[in-house]
């Protein structure tokens, strides 16, 4: 066994709120280690912290290396760096635009100037004033997966899941799930 | 009680009480995007709960874990600000005091992504993102119901001035707060407090609304186990289930 087909085994493991994108796709999966014959350690990282679906995940995973014959799985839940959408696929991108879900339209919140160097408590207050100004983010423009029109408008910024907003195409007058850049 | 383990549980039960209010008002919301949001919003606090209690319990290492922390502690051990317990109200009390703790929250977190504790900043590197979501999608809402019509205008006010004795609570440091600044784990109030007044101020000053005086009498008492009697009701519901039947098990 190696690493590879472990991966190989994990993109078959679907999202079980999203069925058509895997894990992989999804960029959950961030390592994998061979560690033995029949063992290997699978470091994942949790999409929203409170997703109640990344246990479900955490248990799909390892009954999908477990039917494929590795005895040994272990499950490293790894918060940093926190889990972002440009990790998603360019192919998990166009599988989510053809179940009907809006892929994510533009760069993610930037938290990059936050988080380092790790010296001293104190903030770059700065740099968080930006993040909450009013009108300091751009509106995303979000291509209607329907009809590829973009002239569509939020009806709410939470959906029916803590990675999806709900907006609606004012041309072919669908609603869609927009997943939300995070 | 380890200053640590003390600072960890006020994180994890600030979070906790203010997700079990919100999910007071799943299938209730006064519309249903206003519905979900809420539901999405206390989600993601219980989420960071769960990762601020494991924690604090490992470091306290006396096998409590989260389950234990949430539904085997009695309101006088529990540590989060008066503000967070307060009732749910009218729709303006539920988002001015969103709207408050989003604010604090928000640039809280954001110092605890430097703290000297890995593992502090690992949890609020992961949080931040969905702290400021949080903020932006309250302050917008602050705006819009402020300079609003007459009534959601005077509403909001209300709301605003019967809650603002509840916000100087999380910058009055005590003796396990000075601890954590002092080892580098946590930010020191003063400045906290100053980006809390100014954005504060900038989104009342927006939405039309009147900032009550930054030096006005504040509540306080929450941090060490003085609550008001709304904690008692909202634990009595929350941890019915595991006081009935302990160790049940889904």
């Amino acid at each position: 066994m190696d690493a590879g087909r472990v991966w190989e085994l994990l993109e078959q493991v679907s999202d079980p709120e999203i069925p058509v994108i895997s894990v992989v796709d999804l960029g959950i999966v961030r390592d994998v280690q061979v560690t033995g014959p029949s063992s290997c350690a699978v470091t994942i990282t949790p999409t929203y912290s409170g997703c109640p679906a990344m246990q479900v995940i955490a248990d799909a995973v390892q009954s999908a290396l477990r039917d494929a014959g590795i005895r040994q799985v272990d499950i490293i839940t790894r918060l940093s760096p926190a889990w972002t959408t440009d990790w998603m696929s360019t192919s998990g991108k166009a599988k989510l635009k053809g179940y009907g879900i809006a892929p994510p339209a533009q760069s993610v919140i930037d938290i990059s100037g936050l988080r380092s160097p790790r010296t001293a408590p104190a903030a770059p207050f700065d740099a968080l004033r930006a993040g909450v100004a009013r009108g300091a983010v751009p509106a995303p423009q979000v291509v209607c997966p329907h009809c590829g029109s973009s002239h569509t408008e939020i009806t709410s910024q939470f959906g029916s899941t803590p990675c999806k907003a709900l907006y609606k195409c004012l041309d072919c007058r669908e609603p869609f799930d927009y997943f939300k850049c995070h | 009680m380890d200053n640590k383990v003390n600072y960890l549980l006020r994180l994890g039960d600030n979070a906790m009480v203010l997700s079990q209010r919100l999910c007071e008002l799943c299938g209730k919301g006064p519309a249903l995007e206003e519905d979900m949001a809420l539901s999405n919003v206390s989600l993601d606090l219980l989420g960071q709960t769960r990762m601020w209690y494991t924690y604090a319990a490992e470091l306290e290492g006396q096998g409590r874990d989260e389950d234990k922390l949430a539904y085997l502690r009695d309101a006088h051990d529990f540590k989060n600000v008066l503000l967070v317990e307060q009732p749910n109200g009218n729709y303006a009390h539920t988002l001015v005091r969103q709207f408050f703790f989003d604010t604090w929250h928000y640039f809280l977190i954001g110092s605890l992504t430097r703290s000297s504790d890995p593992r502090i900043a690992e949890i609020a590197e992961k949080s931040l993102k969905e702290v400021t979501y949080h903020l932006r999608r309250s302050g917008d809402l602050i705006v819009r119901l402020g300079d609003g019509t007459e009534t959601s205008k005077r509403f909001t006010q209300t709301a605003v001035d019967e809650l603002w004795m509840y916000t100087g609570e999380v910058f009055n440091y005590d003796a396990v707060d000075e601890a954590m600044v002092a080892e580098g784990v946590a930010p020191a109030s003063a400045a906290l407090r100053e980006q809390w007044l100014s954005h504060v101020s900038d989104i009342l000053g927006e939405a039309t609304l009147s900032m009550p005086p930054s030096d006005a009498w504040m509540q306080k008492g929450g941090k060490q186990g003085r609550h008001s009697e709304h904690l008692g009701y909202l634990l009595a519901e929350m941890q019915f289930l595991q006081r009935a039947y302990p160790g049940s098990e889904w």
